[in-house]
């Protein structure tokens, strides 16, 4: 069989989503977040919404996610997100609400908006991509890096005396009444993005079907912040963040 | 099953998650640059590949479409 | 609930909520701070959910109610917060994004005395912070500036009008005299709510959901090429003069004959008409300028107004903060003072009277 047999359009079993559009996206090589991307835009597109979805995007390394899938956006102010989001939401109830936030957005600066919209119920998706670190202004310790970890405002290991403890928010989510679903995902190999592309649909189709509200963490990587390769990055994840901010699903009261 | 990819070179950054992901060791990252001065892969070895899509998935750019075909006795 | 034409008793801060209501208003979204708890508490009575659909939320903090405000109304719909000087002060942050992502959110202050926590008592302090703004970067917010509980329930439906004219947040700056104060009302007659159809038929440029027949739709105020930002901001400045041109709303009592001006917005004008009235018993031949919208400020009818008379005192609730925009506007033709009272303090008509003395 020659290459040009192989080569056809009904061959394709993988390839860019078509929500996502052409722009060359920022994030640094090998980060988590154009994996993540990619799901959100395949997960819209499989659910036939791509005219109904409106998504919130960080203030982050993740604040031009507006450019990269072709659905309407918002840009929130640092932490506000979840406010934009009920306000989108609660006046356009038919339509799938979202927010995409990183670290310090959803734990630091924003945990209230972040508690009270998961708290009320609020039927939108919170998405959180958490890689320990604040990685657009340059790695600076967030509420999620972990005790001994360095970064630039902790430049020799977090240390509880002076920087208190990281912050486990998908703990906090499950305790809440308003939430229907919390889980952590991963998606540094093909077995974790295929289980955490099941969890964001879930998730997406319990806020249309009005269970309330979802918190999808994305336990993730940030080799610039990290200061690793993007490999070896995965295995420093593997190795210190899994054990801390262990996967699976830590409520859900979705078929309820 | 016969595999195929095709790399999109000027989306590509070079991170090589796709070739520690390849179970067949078809990529490789090629001598030269894109316009954007990311090192980019190719496939090297195409013949073992078997479209099992595992570079795709792992891509965070969606650089590569997987093709995939199976072989007729 | 009260119908069309009929006269009702009642507070300013209700006349908000029922005002609202009567508008079409799709979302309120505040946190209760006196003196204008009654919004929301009114609100909550009245479930407007039930009957127009309108959604009443009550937020965790002011952040979180601009944010729902910029939310809401960056996809289209009517949505409004209401709050009090030190809840406006958080709100900065939201204002500012909303000028420059063109979000147009309504929102009101019912002012008290400052600074920082301050009191509970009515003020007017809050001038520089409406027309300044206390958020960051060259922005102008739409101020229209209430003196009666009527003006509080007609000034609802104008705010969202000339928000949506121009894609610009604008405020209702009242205090807490009109607040609390209880006169007749007309309440203005029932407008339904748009439909979702109505809504991205109007407002092309909101986040309603991306159609295969247009680009997306990105409401941000965020943008990191300098020439482009330029481009923004020289839009936003020539939509600033056109609404200058265009929205100037201002009320003259007794100027016709008068050889000193009193101007006063809010009310510190409604004390200022008792003012005025016992000038002229006194002789005094005054009249009262009050400005309806504190940006755009009447500067040119100001600026009219000090070639016939002889001096002007400004009568504001606060240290002197309209006093310096009648100043640039008249330019140094004639003396301007100011009176106020601070603290919380609401001033006599007397004390007017006798400020007004001083200036003659």
């Amino acid at each position: 069989m020659d290459r040009n047999q192989i080569v056809q359009p009904e061959n394709i079993v993988c390839k860019k989503p078509t929500l996502m559009n052409d722009n060359n996206m920022h994030y640094c090589p090998g980060c988590s977040h154009g994996v993540v991307h990619k799901l959100v835009a395949e997960v819209i597109e499989e659910m036939g919404m791509a005219d109904k979805a409106i998504g919130v995007s960080p203030v982050g390394c993740a604040v031009f996610a507006y450019n990269y899938i072709d659905i309407d956006w918002q840009e929130a102010a640092h932490g506000r997100a979840p406010a934009l989001a009920t306000g989108i939401k609660r006046t356009w109830p038919d339509r799938l609400v979202f927010t995409y936030q990183g670290d310090g957005d959803l734990a630091c600066i924003g945990t209230c908006e972040t508690i009270h919209a998961l708290n009320r119920g609020e039927n939108i998706v919170i998405i959180f991509v958490n890689n320990a670190i604040y990685g657009m202004t340059g790695g600076q310790m967030a509420p999620t890096t972990l005790i001994g970890q360095k970064t630039s405002t902790c430049p020799y290991g977090r240390d509880p005396e002076i920087h208190g403890y990281p912050l486990k928010m998908a703990d906090i989510a499950a305790q809440l009444e308003g939430t229907c679903y919390v889980t952590r995902q991963s998606v540094e190999s093909v077995a974790s993005i295929l289980k955490a592309k099941k969890a964001l649909r879930k998730a997406f189709e319990a806020s249309m079907a009005g269970k309330g509200s979802s918190l999808v963490e994305f336990v993730s990587t940030c080799n610039s912040g990290w200061k690793l390769t993007p490999a070896k990055a995965n295995e420093w994840m593997k190795e210190n963040m899994f054990p801390f901010y262990p996967k699976g699903d830590l409520k859900d009261t979705t078929s309820l | 099953m016969k595999g195929a990819i095709e790399v999109n070179t000027e989306r590509c950054k070079g991170c090589s998650l796709c070739i520690i992901a390849c179970p067949q060791k078809v990529i490789a990252l090629a001598n030269k640059v894109n316009l954007h001065g990311y090192p980019y892969v190719e496939a090297v070895n195409e013949e073992a590949c078997v479209g099992c899509a595992s570079c795709g998935i792992v891509c965070p750019d969606g650089c590569i479409t997987v093709y995939r075909k199976k072989v007729e006795e | 609930m009260a119908e069309k034409g009929e006269v009702v008793l009642m507070k300013g801060n209700e006349a908000i909520a029922h005002a609202a209501i009567r508008c079409g208003c799709d979302g309120y979204f505040g946190y209760p701070i006196t003196p204008q708890s009654e919004v929301i508490e009114t609100l909550a009575e009245l479930k407007p959910w039930e009957t127009t659909g309108m959604q009443v939320v009550q937020a965790e903090s002011e952040l979180a109610s601009i944010y729902m405000v910029y939310g809401a109304a960056g996809a289209g719909k009517r949505a409004m917060t209401s709050s009090s000087s030190p809840g406006i002060a958080l709100m900065q942050e939201g204002i500012t994004y909303m000028a420059g992502a063109e979000v147009p959110g309504v929102f009101v202050n019912v002012q008290r005395g400052g600074p920082g926590l301050g009191t509970i008592q009515p003020s007017q302090g809050d001038y520089f912070q409406a027309t300044r703004g206390g958020g960051n970067g060259d922005y102008k917010v739409i101020v229209l500036a209430p003196s009666s509980v009527q003006e509080m329930a007609d000034f609802v439906d104008l705010a969202f009008e000339l928000a949506f004219k121009y894609r610009n947040p604008a405020m209702i700056l009242s205090d807490g005299v009109i607040g609390q104060m209880m006169e007749k009302v007309v309440l203005p007659p029932f407008k339904p709510r748009r439909t979702d159809e109505e809504v991205i038929k109007e407002c092309p440029w909101a986040s309603t959901g991306k159609p295969k027949n247009r680009e997306r739709v990105v409401i941000t105020s965020l943008e990191l090429k300098p020439e482009a930002m330029e481009k923004r901001n020289i839009a936003l400045q020539e939509k600033y003069a056109k609404i200058q041109e265009n929205e100037v709303r201002f009320e003259q009592k007794q100027m016709d004959d008068a050889e000193y001006a009193i101007v006063a917005f809010g009310s510190a004008a409604r004390i200022a008409e008792k003012s005025v009235e016992i000038a002229r018993e006194q002789g005094i031949k005054v009249g009262l300028f009050r400005p309806i919208t504190l940006f755009p400020f009447p500067e040119k009818q100001i600026a009219e107004l000090s070639k016939k008379v002889k001096g002007i005192l400004v009568a504001e609730i606060n240290a002197g903060q309209m006093v310096q925009d009648v100043r640039l506007a008249v330019n140094g033709a004639v003396p301007v003072e100011q009176f106020g009272r601070l603290g919380g303090i609401v001033p006599d008509p007397e004390e007017i009277v006798n400020a007004l003395k001083k200036v003659m």
